[in-house]
């Protein structure tokens, strides 16, 4: 139940596709001959995965250890050198350090599949100390979530991906179409940008599996349309690049910083720059722009309420519990789709986790005076001096804001028409958009419209949205979708179907560390 | 595992015959009880049977309760205090002789040893080591079926 997976790394990155013929390009389905004609080396793999960040790592993973198939079977086509990569950026470029704790639950492991032993249980036996596990017997009511350590989930997904050979099944390559084949099944074209001279390559697979995860970084339009007019990229800043020159001007002298949105990345960044002035004598001032202002219950579920106070909704983590597996999730997957629409609506919205010493924080920062709320919306941004005039839209006019720096943590984009393959599959894929505008995709995360022949396209991940399981970008998330696909592929009979018995052997195994 | 009706209707059956079951195969012959020893485990495995008969109502308090939280979850120590309303129930029938099919009134210190035994176990493996074994049940509310 983590907050964000895969968003490419840098921008500017879109593959290009000069050289394809046109015959290629425009044709929905392609035969064995066209590509042969085409000139462009082609080999087969039974399974091909794209994307190669934690979406495709989790289903490789399930792949391997319940579906039993060799490294042989299964190629991940990805740009990025291992699965973590692009998580561990955002994650730390978002204020989480290494030793710093992610939003995260204790049985969502991404390298194990049975959640078990969880990352409390883990942390007890490394620390020889029976604190984690007191603290999940406790929460939430006596203590905020237990969540990992960020630098404790990377080392376990790396030594999982050792375990199951992961880099034996790496190629690193920019995929820039999945086409259906002719006679069943797809091809996948990608550009190998590592071997000696660029090279397009085609692979005939069976199936494929899409985590591509986010398409880039998500402004404001008022806070794009400032940083591509003046070219500044330095004022206004989105708290998922890197933006540490926003914390180390503020050390050197006092400033104002205006903080856009009301999620868990806003509260991170609240807190370095708390602590930082709390820690240093700072004089740094903040005014928090918060769209809507959260002041008592926000949403209602049967029975309950969302709290929510000080202009936050919270929760613990980026959906309710019972999405990854209780109550949310056997109800979403039952509903047609406006009842889905309905559901989504009312457990949706922006939330950030209540921790104790957040709510510490910003106590002292209001009573202090230096931390102000603002309910209202960026409506333009002009230079001003050394800074930024920020407008501010409010209830009862405009307010101007004079900050700094602005900190746009509105967060990612998850615009499918705007990624390259998602896009394609659209247009040539037989692929259609869900009420929430991203991929279609059933109960197995098979794309609807997209199946060819004996073979199924899979989506998982951010794209995934708005189908019938709802907490899909989140490390457990992407374990069940795994799951689900796996078990597809299994009901299709082309890898096994994991048992009590060998779920147990398999587990086993992996205590053992043993590699398969 | 964050549970459904059906989860935890299924899951408290199948793990109170397996694990329960276990546990009072184990304890029964220590438990500071008289009798011969067929009427000793009649009337652990009555007792047991009637956690999880009586346990369906609870389920329904407890699943009612759930939808008072916005998450919808049931927090692990949940699982645990529960112990205490339905061992107080459990226990005076089972003090009282009132419960069908048992041999005679069971002595209060054995069965609260028996009873706290069991569930502990039980409590143990449904947060974790169900899971080697059952890979899916934690994404079904605790559905095995």
């Amino acid at each position: 139940m983590t907050e964000v997976l895969d968003a490419p790394s840098s921008e500017g990155e879109q593959p290009a596709v000069a050289g394809l013929p046109a015959l290629l390009r425009d044709t929905d389905q392609w035969t064995d001959d066209m590509v042969s004609a085409a000139g462009i080396p082609m080999y087969d793999m039974p399974i091909v995965t794209v994307g190669g960040g934690i979406g495709s790592f989790v289903t490789v993973d399930y792949l391997r250890v319940a579906g039993n198939l060799p490294t042989s079977d299964i190629q991940v086509i990805s740009n990025l050198t291992h699965p973590w990569q692009t998580y561990e950026h955002l994650a730390t470029v978002s204020q989480i350090k290494g030793e710093d704790r992610i939003r995260s639950d204790s049985a969502s492991r991404p390298d194990n599949i049975w959640g078990f032993p969880s990352y409390a249980l883990s942390e007890a036996v490394r620390t020889r100390s029976l604190g984690p596990l007191l603290h999940v017997l406790v929460e939430p009511m006596f203590a905020d979530f237990y969540t990992p350590k960020l630098r404790v989930v990377m080392d376990s997904i790396r030594a999982e991906a050792q375990r199951i050979r992961y880099w034996d099944m790496l190629q690193r390559g920019d995929v820039e179409f999945v086409r259906r084949r002719f006679g069943g099944g797809y091809f996948v074209l990608y550009t190998d940008r590592w071997a000696e001279e660029p090279v397009q390559r085609v692979v005939r697979c069976r199936d494929v599996h899409l985590a591509v995860g986010y398409t880039g970084l998500k402004f404001l339009p008022e806070l794009q349309r400032f940083r591509m007019a003046m070219k500044d990229y330095h004022r206004v800043v989105n708290a998922y690049e890197n933006h540490e020159h926003v914390y180390h001007s503020l050390a050197r002298r006092p400033g104002t910083v205006v903080v856009r949105g009301g999620g868990i990345v806003a509260s991170r960044v609240l807190e370095r720059l708390i602590r930082d002035r709390q820690q240093n004598n700072l004089d740094t001032r903040i005014v928090h722009v918060l769209r809507t202002y959260v002041d008592g219950p926000d949403r209602k579920y049967k029975m309950a309420k969302r709290p929510g106070s000080n202009g936050f909704a919270y929760q613990g983590f980026n959906y309710p519990k019972s999405v990854w597996g209780g109550q949310l999730k056997a109800e979403m997957r039952r509903l047609d789709r406006d009842g889905r629409g309905q559901l989504y609506a009312d457990i949706g919205g922006t939330t950030t986790a209540w921790r104790r010493e957040w709510q510490r924080q910003l106590r002292i920062a209001r009573n202090e005076g230096w931390y102000r709320v603002i309910c209202g919306s960026v409506a333009g941004v002009e230079p001003e001096g050394d800074g930024v005039a920020t407008r501010l839209q409010i209830s009862d006019g405009e307010l101007h804001v004079h900050a700094d720096y602005i900190i746009d943590c509105t967060g990612l984009n998850a615009d499918v028409t705007e990624h390259q393959v998602l896009n394609d599959i659209l247009v040539h894929g037989g692929a259609r958009m869900n009420d929430s505008g991203r991929i279609d995709v059933d109960s197995s995360f098979a794309v609807n419209g997209a199946e060819s022949g004996m073979g199924r396209m899979y989506v998982t991940g951010a794209a995934s949205l708005g189908g019938p399981f709802p907490g899909v970008d989140t490390f457990l998330g992407l374990q069940i979708a795994a799951q689900e696909v796996v078990d597809d592929i299994a009901r299709r009979g082309f890898c096994r179907r994991l048992g009590p018995a060998s779920s147990f052997a398999g587990w086993c195994r992996w205590l053992r560390g043993r590699q398969i | 595992m964050v549970p459904t009706l059906y989860g935890r209707i299924q899951t408290r059956v199948f793990l109170l015959a397996l694990i329960g079951s276990i546990v009072t195969l184990a304890i029964t012959p220590f438990l500071p009880v008289d009798g011969p020893l067929g009427d000793r485990y009649q009337a652990t495995f009555v007792v047991l049977a009637s956690v999880a008969v009586l346990g369906i109502g609870w389920e329904l308090i407890y699943h009612l309760l759930m939808q008072l939280r916005w998450e919808k979850d049931w927090p692990t120590l949940f699982g645990l205090l529960t112990l205490v309303p339905e061992g107080v129930l459990v226990g005076a029938l089972a003090v009282a002789g009132t419960l069908p099919y048992l041999p005679g009134s069971v002595p209060a210190w054995a069965f609260a040893l028996h009873f706290t035994t069991v569930w502990v176990a039980v409590w143990v493996f449904a947060n974790g080591p169900m899971r080697a074994p059952f890979i899916r049940w934690r994404f079904r509310g605790g559905r095995l079926v």
